[in-house]
């Protein structure tokens, strides 16, 4: 394990970073556009 | 099958399966990151550097896999018109990039200690690098046509294209002489891997699959979404300026 760690701790850490950033990236989009709707749904009421 | 074509009964499905798709997805990936690091064994040739395998490979499945999801969403799109088949295609592109992306970086983390390189134009590796390009095209093609039908039907056709490219990468290594390694796993006499091996990378290969369908139906839900706010945000600007009524209609 030792002489490899580097590159394995790399890939890892890549996978890791990568998939976090998808994950979050789409939780954060999900929440912004819900916000837009419902103030559009606000905007309907108060007309 | 057709009831979940109507976006609000998706979306309602989609808010239903999320959650425990989610579940699955962490309990299969903890049970594979364990396989991987506590149970499979070194190789006898590439010592620990073979753990770099148990990510590889699986992001390799899914990046084509991906791409055949992509290919019977673009069929939708432009053979029954399936109201979904394009919300689908497009939420599938980024992530097909993304695993893509993660199958040429631990590759060539891979490749460094074992063949000596980060990278050769070998058939393998450069088809590959060429899934990667059209998915970046789609993305692309996607930002550039505003209208979202016109770059659905472009895009679909691009996706079916492309596809020719699929069966090139799994084939490279028997049709040209590769430094990358021949099929170990998915060949005709059955795989040439030893079970202690396999058993790991196929529970990681369910892992990420399940992460896959995990991120993709949240995707498509937030591009159905995103049609929503679009058709809102027309319908108010309609009602200001009525040549953008039509704009709306559609």
């Amino acid at each position: 394990m030792k002489d490899y760690s580097s590159y394995i701790f790399a890939a890892y850490g890549f996978a890791a970073a990568l998939v976090g950033f998808l994950t979050i990236k789409i939780a954060l989009d999900y929440r912004a556009l819900k916000k837009q709707l419902a103030r559009f749904g606000d905007q309907e009421k108060g007309q | 099958m057709f009831k979940y074509a109507n976006p609000t009964h998706f979306l309602a499905l989609a808010a239903r399966l999320i959650p425990w798709l989610a579940g699955a997805t962490a309990l299969t990936l903890i049970a594979g990151l364990y396989l991987t690091f506590f149970v499979a064994p070194d190789d006898y040739q590439q010592g620990a550097s073979v753990k770099i395998m148990y990510i590889h490979v699986p992001s390799a499945w899914l990046g084509m896999m991906c791409y055949m999801v992509m290919t019977s969403a673009a069929l939708g799109t432009l053979v029954w018109r399936h109201p979904l088949a394009d919300a689908a295609q497009k939420a599938a592109a980024p992530l097909g990039a993304a695993f893509t992306l993660l199958c040429l970086v631990t590759g060539s983390l891979w490749g460094k200690p074992m063949w000596g390189t980060w990278w050769v134009w070998d058939a393998r590796l450069t088809s590959v690098l060429v899934l990667f390009l059209i998915y970046l095209g789609l993305i692309g093609l996607w930002r550039t046509i505003e209208e979202p039908s016109q770059a659905a039907r472009a895009a679909a056709i691009l996706t079916l294209v492309g596809v020719v490219n699929i069966p090139i990468i799994k084939f490279s290594v028997d049709w040209w002489n590769t430094l990358h390694q021949p099929s170990s796993v998915f060949r005709l006499g059955g795989p040439a891997i030893s079970p202690s091996m396999l058993w790991p990378l196929l529970v990681m290969a369910v892992a990420f699959t399940l992460l896959f369908f995990t991120l993709h139906l949240m995707e498509v839900r937030n591009e159905i979404l995103r049609r929503r706010l679009r058709r809102l945000s027309i319908l108010a600007a309609s009602a200001e300026d009525p040549e953008l009524s039509a704009e709306a209609a559609k």
